[in-house]
């Protein structure tokens, strides 16, 4: 291996879920996608620290994006180009659409093959599902070692090709050591991403996938796109990973949602504290203002 | 998520000013580093969105890092350890992220590493940056340090020094000393030429309240003529922390910017460069370093502002008294709306002030490349006779507005305002500073005073009112030209009095204050009426010009007439004071 690793970051848009309002879900039990802002997962956006961190350490390295979704996903790849990535594939096709955490990693599985990174790192969950269970699925499909949870990458060693890796377990730490090519999942416990990079957004900030260019129909953005390369976001489908349809997407999935229930709470809407400085000073704050105390 | 430059159209309001496309132009001279930067732009809609872009990172490290850290580096502060400066958590924090964002050096050329953005993004940035925390404001603003190296250093300092800059290095400005603060002539740090290595020069002395004195790039003004006494003695030098000759003694402990470190510094043989030319270090390259550090700190005043308003707004919406909130008691909405007003018209002066810097700069810049055809030079001078009028009117008015903004919002807070527990009390301690340093507001009035008596101001009266307002201002008009006329009045009435036979002398200066403060309302109601003129954006500035040149009215009049009343014999009773005994 020579002073540089190529790494794939697994990245997913999702709806903004933090912040839900009255209208965050429709009658019928599905997400109003429409009335939550579509962002970039949050503990991806972790995982791509990580990734950054190794580019750091050897800035020959290459971070490439790989996302499924929709032509719009692509924003996603800009953000993290915006923040240091080199590039970005957006896999999109309609036979992707649907699928479960079995069928999403399944193609991711079949991209990954024929980008051969050296390291896969993911965050450790996307919160419109929560499962879990895509990063760990990406890594038997490939037959790679995983590493879960993990919170800084200690050290690399190019020679024997393994990496340590700080996990964070409900009751400790545990620091492992794994064998290269393999998959790592970022908890939100690891630093949060650096911010946007001025001359990064500059050089970037028309980066387009090939549909996003024949969208805004400008000759503008075609010429520049011929001229400067590195503004393409390749877009994959089925063909170009060399997926088998039956395994993707709908049918590709066994999960099968049985009934969604909307559930109203009864109670008030209760907060938790830490208990640390800055949470009861802001409790206090909280209480001089509405009068309780003072 | 909060960003600070998305939640304020009033900026984005001034980057889109028609003036914006010249300066453009003479930045990026026919946009010539297209093809040799992948960041640089391609056009002038290029290159606005991206000045957009970067202050929207900015915006969004102001709102979400520096603002959120404010509280704990105001509570913890900077702390000395080994004569060294170590911040505040909140402040390396802040600084590690500006870094990373990579917008240090937003000026500068980009084969320094910088950005080469004009002034008026730069000067965004400053006001984005000291909303969030004006303590920190200082360390971002005193990046100005490396503009001034780019004036007036040789090649060699510059291709040293600038590209430090981008990778976070910070600057500190090294000019005050015990005996010499207002007047700078004092100094008497002293240089002397290395005897064993030739250009190089070493440093002896100490100086004091040198802000961000531990910085990685100082700038001192140092006395290199021995037997001299005056500013002709003096020459700037640059100094590098890395020879670790310079030792902080101790920080001072402030009532505001706490952040900030102030520092006393002990230079023991420090090496150090020459800038520029022997004997131009005050007169030269301090007074322009002072320009720049002017403008910073009106974009520090407007921030603050900015800051103090939306927390008078949202406490006197949240708290109710008798029954309803507060805000719908008069005596608090007029308030609020006379600030919001000083707010914009100090905002509207500042990006005026810069746009007339950055015109004149880029041509001073283009000057070293090529000869300037004569009607660049022209240009170049009219711009920087109008920048040299109003960026000590800037200073004066938005800093003293930084103060009463500050003070109304935190009496509109009430008593809860005086505790510790609400943000507001810490930006009014922050703005007390603006006032004074970098030149008080009486020696802003010692150098605004020049534009009035050189007609400069009424120069730029007269053009503002060539430009016919919307017809819904038309009174507005007709008031600013009576108060026009009203200035016109007292200039004349205080330079014939000054200049009559057997008057004492101190009489231009005795008032000059008040006519500096009639020019700067004048000024200020036209750049609020232009805007409220505006097709699209002029019902955000209406109410603010109506407050504004309302205010303005009855401040002229009350200065006019104390002019008029004035029988110059009885300055001699202001100087009684002279007389009076001082307790030992």
């Amino acid at each position: 291996m020579n002073e540089a690793l190529k790494i794939v970051v697994l990245a997913k848009q999702v709806p903004d879920t933090r912040n839900v309002g009255k209208d965050a879900m429709k009658a019928d039990g599905t997400v109003n996608r429409a009335a939550l802002p579509a962002i970039f997962n949050p503990e991806d956006l972790n995982a791509l620290e990580q990734a950054l961190r190794i580019k750091d350490r050897y800035p020959q390295s290459t971070i490439t994006i790989l996302t499924m979704g929709p032509f719009r996903a692509a924003e996603v790849i800009r953000e993290a180009m915006f923040r240091g990535a080199d590039g970005g594939v957006l896999l999109t096709d309609r036979k992707f659409a649907g699928a479960d955490t079995l069928a999403t990693s399944y193609t991711l599985a079949c991209a990954i093959r024929k980008m051969n990174p050296d390291v896969i790192i993911a965050g450790r969950q996307a919160i419109d599902g929560d499962t879990a269970q895509v990063g760990p699925q990406v890594a038997e499909k490939l037959s790679l070692p995983q590493v879960t949870y993990a919170e800084a990458i200690d050290n690399i060693d190019l020679k024997t090709g393994e990496i340590t890796i700080r996990r964070r377990l409900e009751h400790g730490v545990e620091t492992v050591t794994m064998g290269l090519p393999g998959v790592i999942t970022v908890n939100a416990s690891a630093p949060e991403c650096r911010p946007r990079n001025a001359k990064m957004v500059m050089k970037y900030k028309h980066a387009r996938t090939v549909s996003e260019v024949q969208q805004e129909q400008e000759d503008y953005y075609m010429a520049l796109h011929k001229e400067r390369c590195y503004l393409c976001i390749p877009e994959w489908g089925a063909a170009d990973v060399q997926a088998d349809e039956a395994s993707l997407g709908l049918s590709g999935s066994p999960t099968k949602v049985k009934k969604i229930e909307n559930i109203v709470f009864q109670a008030k809407e209760a907060k938790r504290l830490s208990g640390d400085d800055g949470d009861i000073e802001g409790l206090v704050k909280e209480l001089i203002a509405s009068h309780t105390i003072g | 998520m909060a960003n600070f430059f998305l939640d304020n159209k009033d900026i984005q309001f001034h980057l889109d000013h028609p003036l914006m496309k010249k300066i453009v132009d003479l930045k990026e001279q026919g946009f010539r580093e297209k093809d040799q930067y992948d960041y640089a732009p391609v056009d002038y809609e290029d290159a606005i969105d991206s000045y957009k872009k970067v202050l929207e990172i900015v915006g969004d490290v102001a709102a979400n890092t520096i603002a959120v850290n404010a509280d704990s580096v105001d509570k913890e502060g900077p702390r000395v350890e080994n004569d060294r400066v170590i911040y505040a958590r909140g402040t390396q924090e802040n600084h590690e992220m500006l870094t990373q964002a990579g917008v240090y050096g937003i000026s500068l050329p980009r084969c320094f590493g910088g950005l080469n953005f004009p002034l008026v993004p730069y000067v965004m940035t400053c006001e984005l940056v000291s909303r969030a925390d004006a303590g920190f404001g200082n360390i971002w603003g005193l990046q100005d340090c490396a503009e001034t190296l780019h004036e007036f250093a040789s090649e060699e300092i510059n291709a040293e020094y600038l590209p430090m800059i981008n990778k976070g290095a910070t600057a500190a400005m090294d000019l005050t000393e015990p005996d010499a603060g207002s007047d700078l002539q004092a100094v008497m740090l002293k240089a002397t030429p290395n005897p064993d290595k030739p250009g190089e020069w070493l440093l002896n002395g100490v100086k004091r309240f040198i802000t961000n004195g531990d910085g990685d790039i100082s700038l001192v003004l140092a006395r290199s003529e021995e037997g001299t006494t005056d500013a002709r003695g003096l020459s700037l030098f640059v100094y590098d922390k890395k020879h670790m000759a310079v030792k902080v003694r101790r920080i001072e402990h402030k009532l505001g910017i706490i952040g900030s470190p102030t520092c006393e510094l002990v230079f023991t043989n420090a090496p150090a460069k020459l800038v520029g030319d022997r004997k131009m270090g005050l007169i030269k390259y301090v007074m322009a370093l002072m320009n720049s550090a002017r403008l910073g700190i009106g974009a520090q005043s407007v921030g603050i502002m900015e800051a103090a308003y939306r927390e008078a707004l949202k406490y006197a919406n949240e708290r109710e008294q008798f029954g309803k909130p507060i805000i719908q008691f008069p005596a608090v909405y007029e308030l609020l709306t006379n600030m919001k007003a000083r707010l914009q018209a100090s905002r509207a002066l500042l990006y005026e002030t810069a746009r007339f810097v950055d015109v004149y700069k880029n041509y001073f810049h283009i000057e070293k490349e090529r000869k300037l055809e004569k009607e660049e030079r022209d240009e170049m001078k009219k711009y920087q006779k109008l920048a040299d009028a109003y960026t000590p009117l800037l200073k004066l008015f938005s800093s003293e507005y930084s103060n009463s903004v500050a003070y109304d919002a935190l009496q509109i807070h009430g008593g809860s305002g005086f505790m510790k527990d609400y943000a507001i009390e810490r930006i009014y301690r922050d703005a007390r500073i603006t006032t004074i340093y970098e030149g008080t507001s009486q020696l802003q009035v010692v150098a605004a005073i020049r534009g009035v008596t050189t007609g400069v101001l009424l120069g730029q009266m007269q053009a503002y009112e060539a430009v016919k307002p919307t017809p819904e201002m038309d009174n507005q008009y007709r008031t600013l030209v009576a108060m026009r006329e009203q200035y016109e009045a007292a200039v004349k009435m205080v330079h014939d009095a000054a200049s009559a036979e057997g008057n004492d002398a101190d009489l231009l200066d005795f008032h000059a204050r008040r006519l500096v403060e009639m020019g700067g309302y004048v000024i200020m109601g036209h750049l609020l009426l232009q805007q409220a003129s505006h097709p699209t954006a002029g019902d955000d500035y209406r109410i603010s010009a109506i407050a504004f040149i309302k205010e303005g009215e009855a401040k002229c009049s009350a200065h006019y007439n104390y002019i008029r009343e004035f029988d110059p014999d009885s300055l001699g009773y202001f100087k009684m004071v002279l007389e009076e005994q001082v307790e030992a």
